[in-house]
C-alpha cells in the first residue's frame, strides 16, 4: 500500500514552462527515494509540489491516505530540509536542535525528551552544550541533520542537503543518513543531481529529465539495466559507453558491428537483426589477444583504477582497468565486451530493446 | 633533460597578517602541464595570479625561458589566463569575444589572419556553429569553451587556468576535462592548472604539485604523489574514499591501535607512534585475522564502498563490482603490509620522509 503517490503530476508555469510533465510514483513507507536529473528536469518541483511550496496544474499527491493536493504546506505531516550547513553561531547546540520545536509552540519537557532522543541516536550528547564555531565540519553537520530530525514527519523531503559540501564531508554525512535511515526506517524524498549520490542513498531511484520520468529502480536496475539512452549516460562517472551499429546474424550467433569494423561483437540476447545503438560500462571491457581493435587516446590515472579512453571503427569508447596497467597513446589494443552486460537500444525511440 | 621553461624560485607573498605564499619552488617544462592541487585558502590563486604578474611577490624570482620576469608586466608575460567565471564580454558575439585578444595594441594580425585564427581556434573547440552568436545566449558549458577559445586563440606562451571547470555540471566536466588535456598536448604548450578536485588532479596533471597554507608540500607524477605521499596530509589530497590514517603505538614489535588491538608488524627502527595510511582499495575482505563489522554499504556501480568498523577504527573499503554482503555482516579484512605507509607522528602535519613500509 503506498504511502505517498503521486498521480499525474504536472507543473505549467503561466509563460508556458512545462517543468513537470505527469508524473507517476508510488511510494512505500520506510523507503528512501532519490530524484535524480540534472538541472531543469523537474526534480525540485516535484518537491516542492509536495511539501506544497508550488501549486500544482494538475494531478494528483496523496499521503498517507490523505488528499493533500491543495492543502497549504502546514496542514501536510511533511520535514523540508534545506542545506544542511546553516547553524546559528550564536546559540548552542542545543538551543539550535530545539529551535524548530519551540517554534511550533512544543512544551519544554517534550522538547528534553525528543532532544536527548535525537541527540544519542546522531552521537551528539556530548557536544549539545558547545556553539558551533567550536565544532568540526563533520560535527556540524551532524548537529544540521539533528535539527531537521527533531521533527518527525510523514516523510521527509530534502533538496540537495550536501551541495555545498566538500567531497570528503559529503562522504562522511552520506554514510550517516544511509546508516540513519537503515536504523530509523525513515521515509524520505531526496533531490539530487549528483549520481553518486543517489546510487549511494537510495532505495529506488527516480531518474527525470525533462519534466517526465525516465526510469524508476533499485540503484543497481537502473545502473545495469537503464531503460533509455538518457539513463545509460546520465548514471555512471564515466556513463555508458553507447556504440551505434546494427544487430546481424553471422553464421549461428547473434553479433553487433557496423559497415566500418570487421569485427563481431558477440551477443547473449536472441534478437532480430536491425539498426542498434550498443551499450557497455567501460568495467565490462577488458584487453585481450582479440576482439575489437581500438587505438589508445588517452589514458587517465585515477588511483585506485584507471580510465583508457580508445578510439574504434563501432566509435570512441572509454575502458576502465587497474590502475597498474599502462597504455601509451597511439597503441592499437584488442577489446572484449561482457556480454552479460551489453544493453541494446533501438535507434530511433532511444529505449531499450 | 630540457632546462626549464618557467622556475618559480623561493617566491613568498603576503597580504597583511596572512602569508599567502611561503619559499614556493617550482619548475615548469616546456610542454608540461602542471597540476596545482590544494584546498580552499591554499594560495593556488595568488600563485597563479603572480605567475601571470597581476601580484607582486615579497620575494624570490620568476624566470621565463632564462629571461627573469618577476617584475615584468602582465602584458610582456604573453601568458593567458582562464578564470572559473566565464568572463566574456556580454555585448560581443562569440566572434568578438575570440578576436578581441588579437585586435589588442601591439598585437598586428591582418583581418584575414584574424578571421582565419578564430576559426581554427572554433573548430578545436567545436563551437563554430555558435561564432555569431551573442555571449550571453550560451550555455554555461558553452561560455567556457569560448573562455577557453579565447585563450587559446593567439598561442601564448603559457597557460594558467583557475578552476575552469568548477562550475559546471559533473559530465560537462568530465568531457571538457579531456579536450583540455589534448588541446594541451596538440598545442605543445605549457599549463598550469589550479584545482581542489583531485579527479581531475589525478587525470590532468604530467606533474602535480600539493600546496597548503602557502607551501609546496610535494610535487611528482600522479602515481607518486598518491602511491608515495610524503605525509598525511598530502595522502588525504588524493584518494575517493580518502586514504585510512590510523594512529598506531610500537607495542611488543606490532602497531597497535586506539583499542589495544595488534594490526600489524612493524619493521625495523621503528618509531614509537605512528600514523598508518591504507588506501581504501589495498584492503581485502577476507584473509585477515582482526574481525570488522560492515556499518554501510554503498554500491556506487563499477565498486563498492564498505565503511567497517575494525581493531575499534572505522575504516574504507573499496572493492570491485557488486556487494556480496549485508550492513552487520561481519567479514575478516586483510592488509598488504607492502602497501602500508608509515609516518612517524612528529611528522603528521608537515614535511616528512618518504614513507618506509618495511617489514
Amino acid at each position: 500500500m503506498p504511502f505517498l503517490e503521486l498521480q499525474d503530476l504536472q507543473k505549467t508555469y503561466p509563460d508556458g514552462t512545462r517543468a513537470v510533465n505527469g508524473v507517476d510514483l508510488s511510494i512505500g513507507e520506510g523507503e528512501f527515494i532519490v530524484l535524480l536529473g540534472p538541472s531543469g528536469c523537474g526534480k525540485t518541483t516535484t518537491l516542492r509540489m509536495i511539501a506544497g511550496l508550488e501549486e500544482p496544474t494538475a494531478g494528483r499527491i496523496e499521503l498517507n491516505n490523505q488528499d493533500v493536493t491543495h492543502l497549504p504546506p502546514s496542514q501536510r505531516d511533511v520535514g523540508f530540509v534545506f542545506q544542511f550547513y546553516a547553524l546559528y553561531p550564536h546559540m548552542t547546540v542545543w538551543q539550535n536542535v530545539a529551535f524548530p520545536l519551540q517554534n511550533v509552540g512544543l512544551p519544554e519537557p517534550e522538547i528534553n525528551t525528543t532532544i536527548n532522543r535525537v541527540a544519542d541516536a546522531l552521537g551528539i550528547t556530548p557536544l549539545l552544550n558547545r556553539h558551533p564555531g567550536q565544532l568540526s565540519g563533520g560535527d556540524q553537520q551532524r548537529v544540521s541533520l539533528a535539527r531537521a530530525m527533531v521533527r518527525t514527519p510523514d516523510v521527509y523531503l530534502m533538496d540537495e542537503p550536501l551541495g555545498t559540501l566538500d567531497t570528503e564531508h559529503r562522504l562522511e554525512l552520506r554514510e550517516f543518513i544511509r546508516s540513519q535511515q537503515l536504523a530509523l526506517s525513515v521515509t524520505a524524498m531526496y533531490v539530487t543531481h549528483d549520481q553518486e549520490e543517489a546510487m549511494s542513498l537510495a532505495d529506488r531511484i527516480v531518474v527525470m529529465a525533462d519534466g517526465e520520468i525516465r526510469q524508476i529502480g533499485t540503484p543497481s536496475e537502473v545502473y545495469n539495466t537503464p531503460t533509455d539512452l538518457f539513463v545509460a549516460n546520465f548514471v555512471g562517472s564515466p556513463g555508458m559507453n553507447l556504440l551505434t551499429g546494427k544487430i546481424v546474424q553471422a553464421d549461428q550467433n547473434v553479433v553487433f558491428t557496423n559497415d566500418e569494423a570487421d569485427t563481431h561483437i558477440p551477443l547473449s540476447h536472441p534478437l532480430e537483426p536491425a539498426p542498434a545503438i550498443l551499450g557497455i560500462r567501460p568495467e565490462f571491457i577488458r584487453p585481450s589477444t582479440t576482439g575489437l581493435q581500438a587505438r589508445v587516446m588517452l589514458s587517465e590515472y585515477q588511483g585506485s583504477h584507471r580510465y583508457v579512453h580508445l578510439d574504434s571503427p563501432l566509435g570512441n569508447l572509454i575502458m576502465r582497468t587497474e590502475a597498474a596497467l599502462h597504455f601509451n597513446a597511439k597503441e592499437t589494443l584488442c577489446l572484449q565486451f561482457d556480454p552479460e552486460h551489453i544493453c541494446l537500444f533501438n535507434p530511433q525511440t532511444e529505449r531499450a530493446f | 633533460m630540457h632546462p626549464p621553461f618557467l622556475q618559480i624560485d623561493n617566491v613568498s607573498k603576503h597580504f597583511g597578517a596572512i602569508q599567502a605564499l611561503e619559499n614556493v619552488s617550482i619548475d615548469i617544462s616546456p610542454d608540461e602541464l602542471m597540476v596545482i592541487l590544494g584546498p580552499t585558502g591554499a594560495g593556488k590563486t595568488t600563485l597563479l595570479r603572480t605567475i601571470a604578474g597581476l601580484e607582486s611577490p615579497d620575494r624570490g624570482t620568476i624566470t621565463m625561458k632564462g629571461q627573469d620576469i618577476t617584475q615584468s608586466q602582465p602584458t610582456d608575460r604573453d601568458v593567458a589566463l582562464v578564470f572559473q567565471n566565464f568572463s566574456l564580454y556580454p555585448n560581443k558575439t562569440v566572434r568578438q569575444n575570440l578576436e578581441f585578444p588579437l585586435r589588442a595594441p601591439g598585437r598586428n594580425f591582418s583581418n584575414s589572419g584574424i578571421t582565419q585564427k578564430v576559426e581554427q581556434t572554433a573548430e578545436v573547440l567545436h563551437i563554430t556553429a555558435l561564432l555569431d552568436r551573442p555571449a550571453p545566449h550560451l550555455s554555461g558549458g558553452e561560455m567556457q569553451r569560448v573562455a577557453i577559445g579565447r585563450a587559446i586563440v593567439r598561442q601564448p606562451r603559457l597557460f594558467l587556468m583557475d578552476e575552469p571547470l568548477t562550475n559546471l555540471d559533473a559530465k560537462l566536466r568530465e568531457s571538457l576535462r579531456i579536450e583540455l588535456i589534448r588541446l594541451q598536448r596538440d598545442l605543445g604548450i605549457p599549463m598550469i592548472y589550479v584545482t581542489h578536485d583531485q579527479v581531475e588532479a589525478l587525470s590532468m596533471g604530467d606533474r602535480i604539485t600539493v600546496l597548503s597554507e602557502g607551501q609546496v608540500r610535494q610535487t611528482g607524477p600522479p602515481e607518486e604523489i598518491y602511491e608515495r605521499p610524503v605525509s598525511p596530509h598530502v595522502a588525504r589530497q588524493l584518494g575517493h574514499p580518502p586514504i585510512n590514517l590510523i594512529p598506531v603505538q610500537n607495542q611488543h614489535k606490532k602497531w597497535t591501535t586506539h583499542s589495544g588491538t595488534a594490526i600489524l608488524p612493524v619493521g625495523q627502527d621503528a618509531p614509537p607512534r605512528a600514523t598508518l595510511g591504507i588506501r581504501p582499495e589495498n584492503l581485502l575482505t577476507e584473509g585477515g585475522e582482526i574481525p570488522a563489522q560492515i556499518e554501510v554499504i554503498e554500491d556506487l556501480g563499477p565498486s563498492t564502498i564498505l565503511l567497517v568498523k575494525w581493531a575499534g577504527e572505522s575504516i574504507h573499503i573499496l572493492v570491485s563490482g557488486e556487494p556480496r554482503w549485508q550492513v552487520g555482516d561481519e567479514i575478516y579484512p586483510r592488509i598488504e603490509p607492502e602497501r602500508v605507509m608509515v609516518w612517524p607522528e612528529e611528522k603528521r602535519n608537515g614535511h616528512g620522509s618518504h614513507p618506509l613500509a618495511r617489514q
